[in-house]
Formats: C-alpha cells, sequence, structure tokens
C-alpha cells in the first residue's frame, strides 16, 4: 500500500477462513495504522471476530498473509502474536488473568516468565513497574497487590491494557469490551484508548454501538458475510449508512410497537428475594403486556430473570400464575406451568451449539413428539422444526445443521422458537439483543410484539434503554436488587431511567 | 506469496481428512488388521469356534462397558463398575452355595445391589455434588471391601468348607449355569444376551427422548436444564442403568466361571473404559455409543485373543490394554480439542 513514513503500519491481505466447509472469510483485506482507533463493524456472523481471531493467533487463516509496516508476520498461535505486539483485549476478561495472581503479576507475567537468573523475583520493582504503566493508562487507582479476581470486569479490562502495554504492544484489539460497562466505564475506558492512540498504538474496536464508534474512532470499515465491503473515515459517513452498509440494505429506524389490548393479570410477584442480588421484588404482568426490567450491569435483571425461570431458587417471596402459587425449585416447573426463559448467555444456556437446529428447536417439545414408548417419531419432529424455522426465517442451511454455525440472531431465533409451540403465557427475555445484529434485533422485537398480540404476557430484560423505551408498555427499573421505579410508556425518558438506575433507592426517597 | 498461501492450504486440508479419517475408522482398521495378520500366523484364529470364543470372551466387559458408557454420556464417570461386578458375582455364588436359594432370587438379589449401588453414586454425584471421579473412586473401594468382608476373602465354590468345619449345603444350579456356557442355536447364550443388550441400547440412545436427554445433558447441563430436562433425575438414572448392568455382568461373571471368585471384576473397569473410548471415534459418532463401545470391546477381545495364541504371557496382556486405552484417549482428546479450537 502507501508509503508508511515510519508509521506502523498492520495489514492483512487476502485472508480466507473456512469452518467444516462453511467459508467464514473470503478473500479479506484490512489494514490498520499506528495511532487510529479502526472500528471493525459488520452484523453476527460477517466475520469480524474470525478476522480479528486469526490476526492475534487464536485461528490459522487458511490463504493470506499478514504484513507489519511491510515485513511479513507468522502467527501460528496467540504467542507468536503477542511476540510480534498484538494484543488482545477480550470481553471474556477471566479467561485472560489468573484469578489468584495479584495485578503486579498478571501484568508483569511476561516478564516474570521470560526474566532470566535463577527464578528469583524483585518484587518491589515488578509492583512499581506495574503501578508506573497504571498510572499511564489512567488507572492508578487499581491496587498493584491486589487479586485480579477481587476487581470489577472494567478494571479487570484495564490490568488487560496494562498487560498489553507492559508487553510492548504495538496493535491492540477491543473486541465488543463495552458490553459489560456501564457508561462511566466505557467512558473511562474511551480515555484509555485514545491515550493509546496518541502514543502510536494501533488500535482495532468492535462494537455493536455505533454512537461509541462514532465518538470514538478515526476510521470504520465495514464487513459483511465474510467480506469487507466498506472502510471509510469516520468524518465522511453518518450512522445510518453505516448500518446500511452493514445489512445491506436500507435502514427501517423504527421498530414499529403492536397495539394490543391490554387484559387480566397473567404474573403476581411477591416480595422475591434472593440473597443481596433480589430485594424483596413485587411486580405484576398482564395478558398482552410487555413489562420491562432496566437497570445497569449488575443491577440483578439476570438474577431475578432466574428466579422467575426457576433455575435459581428464591430465599422468600412467592410467584403466582394465573392466581394459582407456583413451586419453583427446576427450570421444569416454570415451564410446565407456563413461565419461559430466553437467557442472555445464549451460546451458554439458551441453545445447545453441538446439537443440530432441529434437535433445539424440538427439545422441549420432546413428549409431545414421541410414541406412548418413548420412541421420537421422525417425521413429526422433522414437521415441527420446519414449521419454526418458515414462520421465524431462521437462515440456516438445514435442520440438521448445528447451530454452533448459525449467526447471533439466527441462534437467538432458535432459542425463541422452541418455546413457540408450548403454549407457554409468560415470556421472559434477558438481553435478547445482545450480540444481534440489526437486521435479527427488528425481526426479534416483531416476534416479541407478535407474542403480546397472542396474549402472553412479556418481561423484557434489558439495559439497552432506547430499546426498552420502544417495546415496553410499562417500565420497571431495577438498582441493587431492587425495584426502585415504575414508569409508564408515556412519561419514561432516558433521562429518568438513567436517573433511578443509577442513583438506585436513595433517588427514589429523595423525589418523594 | 499466494502461490505459497494456497499450498498451505492444501497442506492444512490433507492433514486434516487424514486425522479425520483415522478418527473415523482407525478402530475398525486395527481390528481388521488383527484379524488378517492373526489369520495369516494360525489358520484355527478364524474358525466359528474361535470366533465365538472372542465374542464370548467380551460379553461380560460388554455389559460392564455399556455401562460406563451410559455414565460417560451424561458428563459423568463411574469407576465403581468393576467392584460391582466382583461383589454380584459372590453375591449370586453365595445365594446358591451357602443358601440354597432358587434361580429367580439369585438373579433379582444382584440386579437389586446393582441399582442400590447406582443410586448410592447418583446422591453423591447428584445431591452432595462431589466430582463424580472420586465419589465413584471411593464408592468402588467400599463395595470392594464389603465383597472381601462378606466372603473372608475366599472365593466361593461347589462342596466348599464353611467355617463351621460342614460342606456347603447348596450348589451352582445348571440352569444358572446355562447362562454362561449354554448355547442357544449354536451361538453361546452370553452371546446371544449381549447382542440384545447391545441391540436394545442402541434403540434406546439413538430412538428414545430418554437417550435424546442423556446426550442433552451431558452435552450442556445447564441449557438442558433450562429447557426443562430434569438433568437431576436424568444422571440419576445413568448411575442406575450403569449399576445394573455391572451387576449383569457379574451375574454372567458367576455363570460363566461356575463359581464366585474373589475380586472377579477387578480388570473389568479398565477393559470397559478402553472399550467406550476406543467406541467414541467409530464412524466418527464423537460421542459415547454403544455400537462404537461394542466396537472398542471386540478390539480388545481380538487383540487378547491373539496375544493368548501367540503365548504371550497374560500378565503382559495389560500393557497391551493400556496401549490401547492410551490411544484411544488421544484420538479422542485431539479430535476433541480440534473441533473446540474451530468453534
Amino acid at each position: 500500500m502507501t508509503a508508511t513514513n515510519g508509521r506502523l503500519e498492520l495489514t492483512m491481505r487476502g485472508i480466507v477462513k473456512s469452518f467444516a466447509g462453511v467459508p467464514a472469510l473470503r478473500n479479506v483485506d484490512f489494514s490498520v495504522l499506528g495511532g487510529e482507533i479502526h472500528a471493525l463493524l459488520g452484523a453476527n456472523g460477517a466475520g469480524k471476530s474470525t478476522l480479528m481471531k486469526i490476526c492475534s493467533g487464536a485461528y490459522t487463516a487458511d490463504a493470506g498473509e499478514i504484513r507489519m509496516s511491510g515485513e511479513a508476520l507468522h502467527i501460528g498461535s496467540p504467542l507468536d502474536a503477542m511476540n510480534q505486539g498484538i494484543a488482545c483485549v477480550y470481553q471474556e476478561v477471566d479467561t485472560v488473568l489468573v484469578p489468584d495472581l495479584t495485578v503486579t503479576e498478571n501484568v508483569m507475567l511476561d516478564h516474570i516468565v521470560r526474566s532470566r537468573g535463577f527464578g528469583t523475583v524483585r518484587w518491589s520493582l515488578l509492583h512499581r513497574e506495574a503501578e508506573r504503566i497504571l498510572a499511564a493508562i489512567g488507572a492508578a487507582d487499581i491496587a498493584v497487590r491486589s487479586k485480579a479476581q477481587e476487581l470489577t470486569i472494567a478494571q479487570k479490562q484495564l490490568v488487560l491494557i496494562a498487560k498489553a502495554v507492559a508487553q510492548q504492544a504495538k496493535v491492540i484489539i477491543f473486541d465488543e469490551p463495552t458490553a459489560p460497562l456501564s457508561l462511566e466505564e466505557a467512558g473511562r475506558l474511551f480515555a484509555v484508548m485514545r491515550s493509546l492512540r496518541d502514543d502510536g498504538v494501533a488500535c482495532i474496536f468492535i462494537s455493536h454501538r455505533l454512537d461509541e464508534v462514532f465518538a470514538l474512532c478515526d476510521r470504520i470499515t465495514v464487513m459483511r458475510d465474510g467480506e469487507r465491503v466498506a472502510t471509510i473515515a469516520t468524518g465522511e459517513t453518518n450512522p445510518k449508512s453505516i448500518i446500511e452498509t452493514m445489512i445491506g440494505k436500507p435502514f427501517e429506524e423504527e421498530f414499529p410497537k403492536l397495539q394490543t389490548t391490554i387484559g387480566e393479570t397473567l404474573l403476581e410477584v411477591r416480595n422475591l428475594s434472593h440473597g443481596t442480588k433480589v430485594r424483596d421484588v413485587s411486580l405484576t404482568v398482564r395478558r398482552s403486556e410487555i413489562v420491562a426490567v432496566v437497570g445497569l450491569v449488575g443491577a440483578g435483571k439476570t438474577e431475578l430473570s432466574r428466579l422467575l425461570a426457576g433455575a435459581d431458587v428464591a430465599d422468600s417471596g412467592e410467584v403466582l400464575l394465573n392466581g394459582r402459587r407456583l413451586r419453583l425449585t427446576q427450570p421444569y416447573d416454570a415451564i410446565r406451568a407456563g413461565i419461559v426463559l430466553v437467557p442472555e448467555e445464549r451460546r451458554a444456556q439458551g441453545v445447545l451449539v453441538e446439537e443440530s437446529v432441529k434437535t433445539n428447536l424440538s427439545l422441549p417439545s420432546l413428549r409431545e413428539l414421541s410414541s406412548p414408548l418413548g420412541f421420537i417419531k421422525a417425521v413429526a419432529e422433522r414437521r415441527h422444526a420446519e414449521r419454526a424455522v418458515t414462520e421465524l426465517g431462521i437462515v440456516t442451511q438445514g435442520l440438521d445443521q448445528p447451530v454452533k454455525l448459525l449467526s447471533g440472531g439466527n441462534q437467538q431465533k432458535v432459542a425463541v422458537g422452541k418455546w413457540l409451540p408450548t403454549d407457554a403465557d409468560v415470556y421472559l427475555f434477558d438481553e435478547p439483543t445482545k450480540g444481534v445484529d440489526v437486521g435479527a434485533k427488528s425481526d426479534m422485537f416483531r416476534l416479541i410484539g407478535e407474542l403480546a398480540v397472542q396474549g402472553k404476557g412479556i418481561v423484557y430484560f434489558s439495559c439497552e434503554l432506547a430499546e426498552v423505551l420502544g417495546i415496553a408498555d410499562r417500565i420497571l427499573v431495577m438498582s441493587y436488587g431492587a425495584i426502585v421505579k415504575e414508569l409508564s410508556r408515556e412519561e419514561a425518558t432516558q433521562d429518568k431511567i438513567l436517573y433511578y438506575a443509577s442513583a438506585g433507592e436513595a433517588a427514589q426517597v429523595e423525589l418523594e | 506469496m499466494r502461490a505459497q498461501g494456497r499450498q498451505h492450504k492444501l497442506n492444512l486440508n490433507n492433514r486434516h481428512s487424514w486425522l479425520d479419517f483415522s478418527f473415523k475408522y482407525g478402530a475398525l482398521l486395527i481390528i481388521a488388521l488383527v484379524i488378517i495378520v492373526l489369520s495369516a500366523v494360525n489358520s484355527a484364529f478364524f474358525s466359528y469356534d474361535n470366533i465365538a470364543d472372542i465374542l464370548r470372551a467380551i460379553s461380560i466387559t460388554m455389559f460392564v462397558a455399556i455401562g460406563v458408557t451410559l455414565s460417560q454420556i451424561v458428563d459423568g464417570f463411574d469407576l465403581s463398575v468393576g467392584s460391582t461386578v466382583s461383589l454380584t458375582t459372590v453375591v449370586a455364588a453365595t445365594l446358591m452355595v451357602w443358601f440354597n436359594q432358587p434361580l429367580i432370587v439369585v438373579i433379582i438379589v444382584p440386579l437389586v445391589i446393582g441399582v442400590v449401588i447406582g443410586l448410592i453414586n447418583a446422591f453423591l454425584i447428584v445431591r452432595v455434588r462431589i466430582p463424580d471421579l472420586l465419589a465413584t473412586l471411593a464408592v468402588m473401594y467400599v463395595i470392594a471391601g464389603i465383597h472381601k468382608t462378606y466372603t473372608k476373602g475366599y472365593s466361593i465354590y461347589n462342596n466348599m468348607p464353611m467355617s463351621d468345619g460342614t460342606k456347603a449345603p447348596g450348589k451352582f444350579l445348571p440352569d444358572f449355569l446355562w447362562i454362561g456356557q449354554g448355547k442357544l442355536l449354536g451361538v453361546p447364550v452370553p452371546v446371544v444376551l449381549m447382542i440384545v443388550a447391545v441391540a436394545l441400547v442402541h434403540l434406546f440412545l439413538t430412538y428414545t427422548r430418554w437417550g435424546r436427554q442423556l446426550y442433552i445433558t451431558g452435552g450442556n447441563r445447564e441449557a438442558a436444564r433450562l429447557a426443562g430436562i430434569k438433568v437431576n433425575r436424568i444422571r440419576l438414572v445413568a448411575y442406575v442403568l450403569s449399576g445394573l448392568f455391572a451387576a449383569i455382568g457379574g451375574i454372567l461373571y458367576a455363570a460363566r466361571i461356575g463359581s464366585g471368585q474373589v475380586d472377579a471384576g477387578a480388570g473389568l473397569l479398565m477393559d470397559s473404559v478402553a472399550a467406550v473410548f476406543v467406541g467414541y471415534s467409530v464412524f466418527g459418532a464423537g460421542k459415547p455409543n454403544v455400537i462404537g463401545t461394542f466396537f472398542g470391546a471386540l478390539l480388545i477381545g481380538v487383540l487378547i485373543n491373539g496375544l493368548t495364541m501367540l503365548n504371550l504371557p497374560y500378565f503382559a496382556f495389560d500393557i497391551v490394554k493400556g496401549a490401547v486405552l492410551v490411544l484411544a484417549l488421544a484420538v479422542t482428546f485431539v479430535h476433541l480439542n480440534r473441533r473446540k479450537k474451530n468453534g
């Protein structure tokens, strides 16, 4: 490409990769410069994670080359990538840090492992060096002697960044780092990324949040279906056009809410408590009503959803469905009563990634699809799966395709689709749009709206305020395990929700 | 540079397809190879009698291995199956020799013992949440201790002297011995039982909703639980069936030998675990399955038979069996890790 004038440039050229014969990357060219933050965007399944995993050595490309400032690199393992100065800050920070080691040990791990001599370690020196690096990235408040497991996710990310700096990384990949962060924590991360950029580091930023991308990045590369479709300076484009490039068609910004008539009370929760995570929660959901439970990450939304679904057992309180008190000891009890959950951790809990689309879809209906002797009726099962695939528009190469080969959005449709024939009354959705691309998102909203029209009660747990405001009839704000405020659709605004969500019970007392 | 990239890709593909092929058909090829070599060396090898002999020899292993397959399917492990065989063998023998019991009792009581052991294992693993290997390791020793205490360390045989100086009152029943030594239309009865058991368990695992739930539970317990599967009950069923099949193995053992040998099942644990892991890869199943386990047991049976013909000392057999287990584990885990890495 162009001369780099001593400026660092990482180029990937002609990258090809396929999994089990399914192409994930088709001849992708990508380049990032030192001193820029470069966004890598694309719908789920577009190939951005695969491309970055090749860059960081987690995968090996089938073909293509990687060059750093003109010099060809051989990256066959994560260690190779590290030695070439390529580091990665993952969303799942816990898989990279050693929980039992101190911050210093984690940051300086590479140093410690490679130090010469007789294995003696000069701790005072190492602590001082770790402190210096943390201070340099504006994270001086992290105590270098505390253990990694005692840190928050945001702090762990900063430790990972410090580790990359200690290894003198020239290229740092940030793979959806803000997904688990609060707004404030994300802001701090962005400040760190900007200072790294100013030091000449090449930052690659993967995110689904376009507001972040436009606030932070210098250039944007968009991928679609395993190909790079555009690279453009941020100043020369806008979110709407980026979304259109991502999905390859004009974007309808509105998720129109379907009109429903709200019916009688379906679900009633009284004084539900579970440890410190869920405290004295009461709520009701009526037929055809979409109730959103919003709160920051860690507010207890997932814990509440698991109590209602029978996945965890509450310490106290009761759950009533159609006026009947439920005894929830395992998810089976909730499902039988008519409460189903679409969990947040889709790949770990929502679907069985190794199993086929058909097997996933028939799972809750196996009894109905079997003969009295327990033999599964193959034809009935196939028809059952075909119906769901058609109704939900699940994009798959066939009913026997393993779910792990589907995109995030289609996996989510499978996670929801398996419940549709069970005739449940209440659907619990925990962050259903997390890691789902724009197209699949609007499909998901349409589906939830249709369920409400059919008379189902919906509880929608989310921290995506814009989505919640679009879909919910009523909004319950959760903070530190308690529901601190109820807002109707009409009175709710992003500001109000944020205020109650972040100030918690103190705000409630103050206002009343 | 391009051309070089393509070259690289080609090599990768070759290597992968070779790995895939060896994964799917490796065990079968080795069985075929061993049979061909042994047939060439010794003409008696490929005779009806010898083949019937091999099958009879693996029938007991196979019953134990079915149990191990079931616990493996739910992502568990049952180390206690060998001791269960030992205990049920001597219980069946003493019921006849010491207590003069009718056939029905001689068969029912060991089966009940197998079920009870399975329930204990399930309780420790599912309720108390002890890791499966440790729980069944402990139970394995307890059962081994019980069976030696019960027999005072003596094997049980017809006309054995009792502790009061008299002769044992009973004898092995002819009908009982028929189970282990008789023939049905020229086929040894244990072989018939084995084929029936393999067929039934295969149907159960592949075509019924319970089999499906066993596999799903083993694949991802939390996802299975959230989808409404009673995973604790499914795991309990797996361990109970494991104990039950081990008990059948014990009954067959007593019937085959015509006495109650102390520590009869000691060697069966390793054989059956090896069979399950060989079977993991047969036809590319990639999961524990009973047809594969059968071929795993067959591989071990053929090897042992061949080594006997070659007059290798029997105490060297463990080297061969251990090597087979290591090889099977290597193939299995290379495959698993590759699958994990490729998402």
